[in-house]
């Protein structure tokens, strides 16, 4: 749909032989990856006697029973807003920082350039798995244990963002910034109405990546929180499994609850996903 | 243009410039000579999070640290030295490597397969592109549960497809091969987007030349789409490895962070937040990171020495 492939598009039928095995291959392929989440929705609509009964696809006893405890008896509408308030802030957060940085790294010069670049691109080598336990007694010392700014900030500080939008920012041509210089715009006002507009399938395949990185994040907001209260939807998940036992539709029920709105938003906005990697230089020569 | 007044002000700013544009550049370089406020916001952030913690790490590494951070007494190398004697320091960071082992070659492939299938279809590409990559979208959490359910010998889909009635998730030879497919299944997906995006980047015209100068599909496969997928290539292979090694989340979901059959599925980081949030020894957790960070910084520098020399080799 987004790639113009226009030698491809010239013959008269574009259902060759060639084209129709191909779409047969990938129809199989993808009803392979479906089946997981169709089983999932199949279990979840489900009597819980049923479920764990010999394995059938279609429900007999259709109910939407399991659905509508998950929601009322788990914290899930409470634990949704603060996937939604934590994703959200890291996403603004890390699209201003790194843009900035990338910016200041690609076109500024200031002394220590250098040092502090190489600095940045060390930071590619820390995950919080690695970092996880001094990463925890610094935001202890900080007060920060079991608050949104705990969960928010440690995840907005990405040094592999950055270097992505470093790497687009020095592809932008340079005769643009000097023109609306000439032209008598500072350097902020080129930065915010110049270079901000013109980054935005960039800027957008790299908000949409730390979106879901942070609304699927565990390890960070698992270790963070204590109080259940403030859990996001993944760590509420993982605990849903103890609190109901092992009730499979609910199960099921709470983790299509989890994960469908990324679905959701992919649906929409996944021909600008592609073009963003493509953009970001992500992808490579 | 105003090239005219722009003109005159440069040659009174900067008798020698010759042009405005000139002029331009030189004051436009003096301007930002402060662009260091560019990238102080991200380095406060990046200060206290990441280098902080990183010093921090190093520092509780040579002491006796436990949670509370009270009694700490420093002990040079006694962690290490102890780290080095520990069975299960060992036995973990096996399993990551072993997770490494399997998961990597089997996404790379699955990876590229998805998506020269989804590039080279004329129909349903979107359609191809949203299953593929719809399990990413997923939390790890929900790969753990929902693989879990999958695995479960009587009533799981998996036996149910196959005729099996394996206890996958129970017996100690399947049991991280069972979080291997569940990774496989849920991260694929990225290094799909990213292998479809450097097809996309390819240039039509070298395909069209080739077809013009007789090429057969596969021979434009071998000598135009596999030399400009390399980069692309190195790049997934490496950030599967280091994400591998580093696997946690679907692990501990799936065994319900337990240690899987007979202690098979415990994997490096576990037992790093093992030791620092239930036994509280946060200095031997800090010690036995650094060991995890070493090897990743090997790994991660050792693909630097590898892009490098063969950038000499090109350009030689």
């Amino acid at each position: 749909m987004t790639t113009p492939s226009p030698t491809l598009r010239k013959p008269r039928s574009t259902w060759t032989p060639a084209q129709i095995a191909l779409t047969v291959v990938a129809l199989a392929l993808s009803v392979i990856w479906m089946a997981p989440l169709a089983w999932a929705l199949s279990t979840s609509l489900k009597t819980p006697a049923e479920s764990v009964a010999s394995p059938h696809w279609i429900p007999k006893d259709f109910t939407l029973d399991s659905w509508r405890k998950v929601f009322e008896a788990g914290n899930i509408p409470n634990w949704f807003v603060n996937s939604l308030v934590v994703s959200v802030c890291v996403t603004f957060i890390v699209l201003l920082v790194a843009s900035l940085a990338g910016y200041g790294f690609a076109r500024t010069e200031f002394r220590g350039k250098s040092v502090l670049m190489a600095v940045t691109m060390a930071g590619l080598m820390f995950s919080p798995a690695i970092l996880g336990v001094p990463l925890f007694t610094t935001v202890q010392s900080l007060g920060m244990v079991d608050t949104y700014w705990g969960m928010i900030l440690p995840q907005c500080a990405p040094a592999a963002m950055v270097y992505i939008l470093y790497k687009f920012f020095q592809s932008l041509p340079r005769e643009l910034e000097e023109a609306a210089f000439i032209d008598g715009a500072g350097r902020w006002r080129i930065f915010f109405t110049l270079v901000l507009p013109l980054s935005k399938p960039s800027l957008s395949a790299v908000g949409i990546f730390t979106f879901i990185a942070s609304w699927n994040n565990f390890l960070w907001p698992y270790m963070v929180t204590n109080n259940p209260d403030l859990m996001t939807m993944p760590n509420g998940i993982a605990t849903v499994q103890n609190a109901f036992g092992i009730v499979w539709p609910q199960l099921m029920a709470g983790g299509l609850i989890a994960g469908l709105p990324l679905i959701v938003v992919f649906v929409f906005f996944q021909s600008q996903i592609v073009r963003g990697v493509a953009h970001t230089g992500l992808a490579g020569q | 243009m105003s090239s005219a007044t722009s003109t005159v002000a440069a040659a009174t700013l900067r008798p020698r410039a010759t042009t405005a544009a000139d002029s331009a550049r030189v004051r436009w370089g003096r301007r930002f000579q402060h662009g260091g406020w560019f990238v102080a916001p991200f380095f406060v952030l990046y200060g206290l999070f990441v280098l902080l913690p990183v010093v921090r790490g190093l520092y509780l590494s040579l002491t006796d640290a436990n949670i509370s951070g009270d009694h700490t007494n420093f002990v040079g190398l006694d962690n290490y030295r102890e780290a080095f004697k520990d069975d299960l320091v060992w036995n973990s960071l096996w399993h990551s490597v072993q997770f490494t082992l399997y998961v990597v070659p089997c996404i790379v492939v699955v990876a590229l397969l998805m998506a020269l299938i989804a590039h080279h279809t004329v129909h349903f590409k979107w359609l191809w592109r949203l299953c593929f990559f719809a399990p990413f979208l997923l939390p790890s959490a929900v790969i753990g549960n929902l693989w879990w359910w999958l695995f479960q010998p009587t009533n799981g889909m998996v036996n149910h497809v196959l005729g099996l009635t394996t206890p996958w998730l129970t017996q100690k030879s399947t049991a991280l091969l069972a979080v291997v497919v569940a990774t496989l299944w849920w991260t694929v997906g990225f290094s799909f987007l990213l292998f479809l995006a450097a097809l996309q980047n390819i240039p039509q015209h070298l395909y069209e030349a080739a077809e013009l100068d007789g090429a057969n599909a596969f021979q434009r496969m071998l000598h135009i789409t596999v030399p400009n997928l390399r980069n692309i290539t190195g790049l997934v292979i490496a950030l599967q490895i280091l994400a591998s090694l580093q696997v946690f989340d679907q692990a501990v979901v799936m065994y319900q962070f337990g240690p899987g059959p007979e202690e098979s599925t415990r994997t490096f980081v576990q037992y790093t937040l093992e030791q620092g949030f239930t036994s509280y020894r946060v200095g031997y957790a800090s010690a036995i990171s650094f060991v995890l960070f070493l090897i990743i910084a090997a790994v991660a520098l050792g693909r630097m020495w590898l892009l490098r020399s063969r950038e000499e080799g090109i350009s030689r």
